[in-house]
């Protein structure tokens, strides 16, 4: 009796551990089953390399290239933007606030920050960007191009309001990842460098920061992911047009895309959908393949 | 030796670090302040407490609230059970090999796909081919799936943090792996589940892309008491979902940032509650 | 002009000049009063050893000599030391400029995570020089300064991890020799190594002093025997005694260094 007790809950708990695989595999098959037709009823090239959208024309084009280059061009910047600050507020976090009680309080304070950052939900970023951001970009914009013939005005909901709002977005993934990675370096190898006449932040950037290298690659590349599949709060600000990924232009990301449209497209219209869904799977699969790499690299540099 | 050197980059890269571990502060402290601002003058009894009416001309968002309650509760039942579950054979049963490095590289990718495509597989699989439709069954459903590397893994490191000691010893008085599980590991790393089931709470309060295409946006209330188990199977928007509706296709910005200040009452002390946890769980963890 | 540079070696070597010295040093961490009033002086092109239990204060002490103490919080130290007769602890030190006189190599070898020739240009770089010829010969000097250039020439690009400990620990004293310091430091540097790397190190010591001021931390007293000119030992805070090296260990003054020495504690 209690041999078949703890022979079923053996198998509960197993079950219990393969629902993850389960979801992933339902995840993948679903995403290529729903979002491969469309490109062999629109044509692969014409699909991803298109450059018109016109899903509900009388003859509707289906092109999604400038909604993927939204995507990649919006990461991109962001990450550039977010990470040297989040990067640098690590360093404040771990090195310069350490050796007095003054600086780990501020520490502290600023670590609860970082958190409630994180813990923030994306609508409500995206409300702050749509009455805060937008009003702001559009005095640019005007600034910009009052007079030009050919500029589209987008009243601030444009690409670089998204590119702000991911950069602040992905903040606390950098910060959170590279600080602990900062930490875990050897306190020896700080002392090595100072006691060769480095001075503290010498030895932050030219000894720690390399040592963490792997921990704070980590950490970007989180934040690319992040950046990626954010949705809510860019589909707020980011206008809803698709656009070349200009500054000031109006745009549409793949996220954003099926956030706009899904609730409406129906045939071959929401086929698409379902690929532009099936591109971002993929480049989020990818993404994750880069972090199991770099988990494995950092779990060897440890050894 | 006794010459100072001034260093003018070294003055300009601690100005840099400094403006930079300025900007989280002041963003949200900017952020809180905004929103309070904005949003606390719609907190009124009516909008907490009524549904919307046209009639009545008064807007509310009970039927949110009740709404991201039952979500919050639906998903808990199966996504606590499941991540604990799962936690405890790879932790307990599994021996290291394929099935173990699967289960964790799947629980790995899990928490990196972002809440949209969780959102179109919701729509495409409980949606449709299961024909739940819009409802909060279906949005209960995409979220066990979010939530569940949350659990597993909080629960997975604080089943680290049950000493060997503890194992050997219930099983040498004979006890069965299952009674000591039961008995000395659940009750040992309960904090550590806790902090998983509360980090996932506020995960599902904030998640807004997820619910959108798969528990719609209906904010009415149940009609009764039993009305609530109806519900389960009908649309349901909760509070973000509301927010996001508020802010765009209604355009009613004063509702949208009360929601605004609902929400961030509720991460902030979700988060708050999460850290007197953790720090319990680290004094309990310190003195073994 | 070779014959020269021998003299004016022997003169240094044979000479007692005096390159480090302390005065009334007292530190504090907090409360606890970790050293307590130590006055020594250290002889120039010599070794000289510290010896005593472990948290006695000599690691401390060896730390107030390149400022690395400053590092620690709560820490008060007064009384004086010099080099070259100047106050180290005077205001106007730039600290990093001091331990650019006085090299330090560790405990446990720590080189850093990059390549064998960045671990060693590494302090270089740091004082501004850039210039690739330049930075080849002061590594190549460096290495066959501390005797291991012949076993890394052919992988100066590889990692230093890659290399046992007692390589690892000899690339640390090269890093050290980099920045062309006159005093070198040494907290320990063979109690992570195995009896053979521990020789070498040994060995490397006595071809060093030639040239630099070498001051050394062991619990291990035949090393401070066999290496050592001069020894200090260290009980509680305390300078008990200081000394020749051959005179403390057979005549000790002190009935603390006695017992020390002849294994009753410690």
């Amino acid at each position: 009796m209690k041999k078949v007790k703890e022979s079923i809950a053996k198998y509960i708990f197993l079950i219990a551990g393969i629902v993850a695989i389960i979801s992933v595999l339902a995840i993948t098959l679903y995403m290529f089953l729903k979002g491969a037709p469309a490109l062999f009823q629109v044509g692969a090239p014409q699909l991803l390399f298109g450059t018109v959208w016109k899903p509900t024309a009388a003859e509707p084009h289906y092109g999604i290239f400038y909604i993927i280059l939204s995507s990649v061009v919006g990461t991109l910047c962001s990450v550039l933007i977010g990470v040297p600050i989040g990067l640098l507020t690590a360093v404040f976090l771990t090195d310069l606030t350490n050796s007095s009680p003054l600086g780990r309080t501020v520490s502290k304070i600023l670590s609860s920050a970082v958190e409630l950052l994180a813990a923030i939900p994306s609508v409500i970023y995206g409300l702050i960007g749509l009455m805060v951001l937008n009003p702001l970009m559009y005095k640019l914009e005007k600034h910009f191009f009052t007079g030009s013939e050919t500029h589209q005005f987008t009243g601030g909901a444009n690409m670089l309001s998204a590119i702000i709002v991911l950069a602040i977005m992905i903040l606390p993934t950098v910060i959170n990842i590279s600080a602990s990675s900062i930490r875990a370096v050897s306190q020896s190898l700080r002392s090595a460098s100072l006691a060769l006449g480095a001075t503290k932040l010498q030895t932050i950037f030219r000894v720690v920061i390399p040592a963490a290298r792997s921990g704070i690659m980590t950490g970007v590349v989180l934040g690319i992911g992040r950046a990626l599949g954010e949705a809510m709060a860019i589909n707020m600000v980011a206008g809803g047009a698709v656009n070349l990924p200009l500054p000031f232009n109006s745009v549409r990301f793949l996220t954003t895309q099926l956030v706009s449209e899904m609730s409406y497209a129906s045939g071959l219209h929401r086929q698409v959908l379902f690929t532009v869904g099936l591109v971002l799977y993929i480049f989020i699969l990818s993404i994750n393949l880069i972090l199991t790499r770099l988990r494995k690299k950092g779990e060897k540099a440890n050894d | 030796m006794t010459k100072k050197k001034c260093r003018v980059s070294e003055l300009f890269l601690y100005g840099a670090i400094y403006l930079c571990a300025a900007v989280s502060i002041v963003l949200l402290a900017y952020i809180i302040i905004y929103v309070l601002q904005k949003g606390l003058k719609s907190i009124t009894p009516t909008f907490l407490t009524t549904v919307s009416s046209a009639r009545k001309g008064t807007v509310g968002i009970a039927g949110n609230i009740v709404n991201t309650i039952l979500i919050i509760l639906v998903t808990m039942l199966f996504a606590t059970p499941i991540g604990i579950g799962a936690a405890i054979y790879l932790n307990e049963y599994a021996k290291p090999g394929k099935l173990v490095s699967a289960i964790e590289f799947a629980t790995e990718t899990l928490s990196g796909i972002p809440s949209i495509i969780f959102g179109l597989f919701g729509m495409m699989f409980f949606g449709e081919t299961l024909g739940l439709g819009y409802s909060i069954l279906t949005g209960s459903l995409t979220l066990i799936l979010m939530v569940l590397p949350l659990i597993t893994r909080n629960t997975q490191e604080a089943l680290k943090t049950v000493p060997d000691g503890y194992r050997n010893g219930a099983i040498g008085l004979g006890a069965g792996k299952w009674y000591m599980i039961r008995t000395i590991l659940i009750p040992s790393a309960m904090p550590g589940i806790i902090t998983g089931v509360i980090l996932a709470i506020g995960r599902i309060v904030g998640e807004s892309a997820a619910l959108l295409f798969t528990a719609g946006s209906a904010k009415l209330l149940p009609k009764s008491f039993l009305g609530i188990f109806d519900k389960i199977f009908q649309s349901g928007g909760t509070l973000t979902i509301q927010l996001y509706l508020s802010a765009t296709s209604e355009g009613d910005f004063d509702s949208a940032f009360g929601i605004a200040v609902v929400l961030l009452v509720i991460v902030f002390a979700i988060n708050l509650i999460t850290k007197k946890l953790t720090r319990r769980f680290d004094v309990t963890r310190n003195s073994n | 002009m070779l014959q020269e540079i021998v003299t004016e070696m022997e003169r240094r070597i044979m000479a007692n000049n005096v390159k480090i010295k302390v005065e009334n040093l007292d530190l504090y961490y907090g409360d606890n009063h970790a050293l307590k009033n130590v006055s020594m002086d250290i002889y120039e092109n010599k070794i000289t050893a510290f010896i005593g239990p472990s948290g006695c204060g000599k690691s401390t002490f060896l730390k107030t000599l390149n400022r690395m103490n400053d590092l620690v919080e709560n820490v008060t130290i007064t009384g004086k030391v010099s080099l070259d007769s100047e106050d180290i602890y005077a205001q106007k030190v730039d600290v990093t400029q001091l331990r650019e006189h006085v090299g330090m190599v560790f405990q446990q070898p720590n080189p850093f995570p990059m390549s064998i020739y960045d671990n060693i240009a590494y302090g270089p770089r740091v004082h501004g020089i850039r210039d690739k010829h330049k930075l080849d010969q002061i590594v190549e000097e460096s290495l066959r300064g501390a005797a291991i250039f012949d076993e890394v020439k052919d992988r100066l690009k590889k990692s230093a991890l890659g290399l046992s400990g007692g390589q690892q620990q000899r690339i640390c004293i090269a890093r050290a020799l980099a920045v062309r310091p006159s005093v070198l430091l040494m907290d320990e540097p063979t109690s992570a190594l195995d009896p053979i790397s521990t020789s070498k190190i040994e060995d490397l010591m006595e071809e060093l002093k030639k040239q630099y001021t070498i001051v050394v931390v062991t619990h291990n007293m035949q090393q401070a025997l066999r290496v050592s000119d001069y020894t200090a030992f260290f009980l509680v805070g305390e300078c008990v005694e200081y000394g020749d090296t051959k005179t403390l260990f057979s005549y000790p003054q002190d009935k603390r260094t006695e017992d020390y020495i002849t294994g009753r504690f410690g």
